[in-house]
């Protein structure tokens, strides 16, 4: 079941068969759209329909738009829309299936194709893919109305679902092409100049409603957790307290499956609880399967288990941090250059005056609402998987579930659900992988559903990291030498935003230090941006703060800002009035971001309890360019979800392990922001550019720790150099 | 056997008193709406109603709530048509959802008793229900809406 339209019923879409359907298939030149005859001629090319307009109307636009909040699902269909030029009230959207091949968007950093919805990259990859795809079913749907009058096809114009002669006022809907029409054996290329002008747009830029809204208010809409099929029965799992990781990103054919495996268990016991159905024994774990939920919970809840030695044994993460200022200071540690410009020796040779600031900051869990869980049916021959999972990225999950069954990827059905949030946790398809080992051995259909507290001791996390920055500067304060060096684990995660091209210094030397502890590690909304911004931004502030220059000077005239970044600053400056003397007991702080093609420039005004060590944030502002918007109303919303996920991971969020594992295990000690938090006003603007569309789902985050590190610094005179700012934290810094 | 009323039916469920009602709702009768956040009554994504009052159904045991009356999300109204329903679609409160039906249960409860609300009376009966995509300052305008009746 993948239809999720609002407004038009599942009748009425598959009735829509007996229309036009187009079809997309990839050629060298990355996703094109082609007619089912010429698909039909490459031998072995997987083709789906992508847009299919039935000859009443009714228009079907699948989406890749893996939807878990941020309103791709809507935004993607309506691309295709606006340059189809399609009556949008007559459009219904389906989920693509999990097929990179064909539904994929080639990856920016490697050469195949990608479906995956992470780093906000799903509107800014495949806009003009979407673009040039809905044109050319224009395209067709014209030729064939000029074909019917005898007329040249370049004399007619189209509105929403019609084509026009505007010679004699002759109409065509495209529900009446779609009954007569013919799809060329070869599509019509469509140049980039054909594409509509910015100023004829319909759809985009006009904050069209999200698709997913009506399901949300009534409880229909269908999340994994939901799916129930006949004969299905419940697993829950117990995994190893101490993780089983390598470095970089986890990946289940990288583990060593002795380490951290169960080795014993009180296998009788648990068997003899009523309801239970059977163990199942995975690489890291063990599920335990029971006719209802409750029931496989309670038996995970009593097992007692006894686990092989993992690499994370005796882990603290409070002494590896301890430990990464070593590293950093070993002059033999191996480091990795991210960014070398210029002289950086001779600019700290000849410079007027050097700075120094070392920051640190703690592990980061995502807490998505929706806790980890999978559906999969195997069918009776094993020749065949169904899986149910709300996924970032359903082709990852679709070969993790192969892999773990043996079997192709083909074999595999993906049923995309939607998710309860995801912030870079949802992209492995490691639980649905779990869920299909356990459907395996129990031969029934399985529904996989992680506690809470699983989900939080198997948590992915933004990596900790030390990070220690250094700059050089000339007798008139320019910045003229800049070094950063983060040490940690995680290797890519670790270094997102740690580059300032927003910047303009001349000599610079940015490198990594890594270290690998066995602990899970992920993206995570924005990831590396979090920590890195936060260095960055303090350090800048403090040497503003030092020369006594306004800080939004400082960055123009001694950090050398770019014209981009100066247009951000402006038009915060502008919003926020932040030279304007604010109420007592108040302060505000800047900053600036950048994530995903997007820059934004973001401030905060704060309090502080002095007794407690508790920060408030009252005022939030945030100027962003992010090229053309596409939705403007998601987008805002994208950027104000950004923020309060930044306050909520900035002010209370912390993971901590000791001996090994995770110390927080729910809601009571792992503290998410609520609403008696929320600030006052958030303010977002979204600044004039015509440039293509970029990543807007972090860009509202990583600004926020620095902004109130700045502010605080303002309020207190004190700086504070360890994320998250918590109140004791805050407490300490206020001491020192 | 439990019997209860639940969004004006009699259900009569075969089920272990002592099954929480989040399951017994989910599983047992099949209404999904009511999600599963945390099962330590920390989150509220459970909330439904027990004679008109908010609780949280991972917290109750379903042979707690025999002969009671019992309201999820999908029984508030028919249509999706109650106040707060319309104005949630108005303000676009949802974002990934997951919190929303948990959210309108309690803030059902709050204009049940207390039509006119302030800002600082909304917070304080909505600050125990979580929201990971941030949607807190939209719920607040979605309640004020419901409550001008607009």
């Amino acid at each position: 079941m993948n239809t999720i339209d609002t407004d038009l019923s599942r009748r009425g879409v598959l009735a829509g068969l007996g229309g036009m359907a187009f079809c997309i298939a990839v050629g060298n030149d990355g996703v094109r759209l082609m007619s089912q005859a010429q698909a039909n001629t490459l031998a072995n090319m997987p083709v789906t329909p992508w847009v299919r307009i039935a000859p009443d109307g009714r228009i079907t636009i699948l989406s890749a738009g893996a939807e878990m909040g941020q309103g791709s699902m809507t935004s993607l269909p309506l691309i295709v829309a606006e340059e189809l030029d399609a009556d949008w009230s007559k459009v219904a959207i389906e989920w693509t299936p999990a097929d990179a091949k064909v539904y994929g968007y080639k990856d920016p950093f490697g050469t195949e194709n990608l479906m995956w919805i992470v780093g906000s990259r799903a509107v800014q990859l495949y806009f003009t893919q979407l673009r040039t795809a809905g044109a050319q079913v224009r395209k067709v749907l014209i030729a064939n109305a000029a074909q019917k009058w005898g007329v040249d096809g370049a004399s007619l114009r189209t509105e929403p679902s019609v084509v026009i002669n505007p010679a004699n006022g002759q109409r065509l809907t495209y529900g009446e092409i779609a009954a007569f029409g013919t799809i060329p054996a070869t599509l019509p290329a469509v140049d980039p100049k054909e594409l509509k002008d910015r100023k004829d747009f319909r759809l985009i830029g006009k904050s069209v409603p999200r698709r997913d809204t009506p399901l949300k208010v009534n409880g229909t809409a269908q999340y994994a957790i939901d799916v129930k099929l006949p004969g299905m029965v419940y697993a829950s799992t117990l995994h190893s307290p101490v993780h089983n990781a390598q470095a970089g990103i986890w990946d289940p054919g990288k583990q060593d499956q002795s380490a951290a495996a169960p080795a014993s268990w009180n296998d009788a016991e648990i068997k003899a609880m009523k309801g239970v159905i059977g163990i199942v024994k995975l690489p890291t774990g063990l599920a335990v399967v029971a006719d209802h939920f409750e029931t496989a919970k309670a038996g995970r809840d009593a097992l007692k288990v006894t686990w092989g030695k993992a690499k994370a044994a005796g882990f603290s993460s409070d002494k590896a941090l301890e430990d990464y200022v070593r590293i950093h200071a070993d002059p033999n540690a191996q480091a990795v250059k991210l960014e070398e410009k210029g002289d950086v020796k001779a600019a700290f040779a000849g410079a007027a005056k050097t700075y120094h600031a070392e920051f640190r900051s703690d592990y980061g869990y995502h807490a998505q609402m929706e806790p980890l869980n999978a559906v999969v049916r195997i069918s009776d021959a094993g020749d065949k998987a169904e899986v149910w999972e709300g996924s970032q990225a359903p082709d990852e999950s679709r070969k993790a579930v192969a892999k773990a069954l043996g079997l192709k990827d083909e074999q595999v059905d993906f049923h995309q659900c939607y998710m309860g949030g995801g912030f870079g946790r949802r992209s492995l398809g490691d639980y649905a992988a779990e869920c299909a080992l356990i459907a395996k051995e129990v031969r029934r259909p399985v529904k996989l559903i992680w506690t809470r507290e699983e989900d939080i001791a198997q948590g992915m996390f933004r990596p900790q990291s030390f990070q220690c920055l250094e700059a050089a500067t000339d007798a008139s304060g320019k910045v003229t030498g800049w070094k950063h060096c983060v040490v940690g684990d995680g290797e890519f995660l670790l270094i997102t935003g740690i580059k300032i091209p927003y910047y303009g210094v001349p000599n610079q030397y940015i490198e990594r230090r890594g270290v690998s502890h066995g602990i899970k590690l992920k993206h995570w909304r924005a990831v590396g941006h979090v920590f890195n911004t936060f260095a960055i931004e303090s350090f800048v502030d403090q040497m503003a703060v030092d020369q006594g220059v306004d800080p939004i000077e400082f960055r123009f005239e001694r950090m050398g800002a770019t014209p981009k970044a100066r247009k951000v600053f402006e038009a915060l400056a502008q919003m926020s009035d932040y030279k304007a003397k604010r109420p007592d007991g108040r302060a505000i702080g800047i900053s600036i971001t950048e994530r995903s093609g997007s820059l934004g420039a973001g401030a905060v005004e704060i309090s502080l309890d002095r007794a407690t060590g508790k920060i408030r944030v009252h005022k939030v502002w945030a100027a962003i360019d992010g090229g053309v918007i596409v939705q403007p109303a998601a987008a805002k919303a994208n950027v104000e979800s950004a923020i309060i996920y930044g306050l909520s991971s900035i002010l209370h969020e912390r993971v901590t392990i000791k001996d090994g594992a995770v110390e927080q295990s729910n809601f009571h000690d792992y503290n998410v922001m609520r609403m008696s938090d929320l600030p006052e006003e958030m303010n977002v603007r979204f600044v004039e550019a015509d440039t293509r569309p970029t990543g807007l789902g972090e860009i509202g985050n990583p600004f926020i720790a620095g902004a109130i590190s700045n502010a605080l610094y303002r309020l207190t005179g004190k700086r504070i150099r360890h994320l998250p700012f918590t109140p004791e934290r805050v407490l300490e810094t206020l001491k020192a | 056997m439990v019997s209860f009323t639940l969004n004006n039916r009699q259900v009569s469920l075969d089920a272990d008193p002592g099954t929480p009602l989040l399951w017994a709702i989910r599983d047992h009768v099949g209404l999904t709406g009511t999600k599963y956040g945390c099962g330590a009554g920390l989150c509220g994504a459970c909330t439904i109603h027990v004679d008109g009052v908010a609780q949280r159904s991972c917290q109750l045991d379903v042979g707690s709530v025999a002969g009671k009356t019992v309201v999820t999300i999908e029984g508030l109204s028919p249509n999706s048509s109650h106040p707060l329903q319309q104005a949630w679609i108005v303000e676009e409160v949802p974002q990934c959802g997951y919190c929303q039906s948990g959210q309108i249960m309690k803030a059902a409860e709050l204009l049940a008793k207390n039509p006119k609300p302030s800002r600082a009376d909304i917070i304080t009966h909505m600050d125990g229900n979580i929201c990971r995509c941030g949607t807190y300052h939209r719920i607040i305008a979605a309640i004020e809406r419901a409550s001008r009746g607009a």
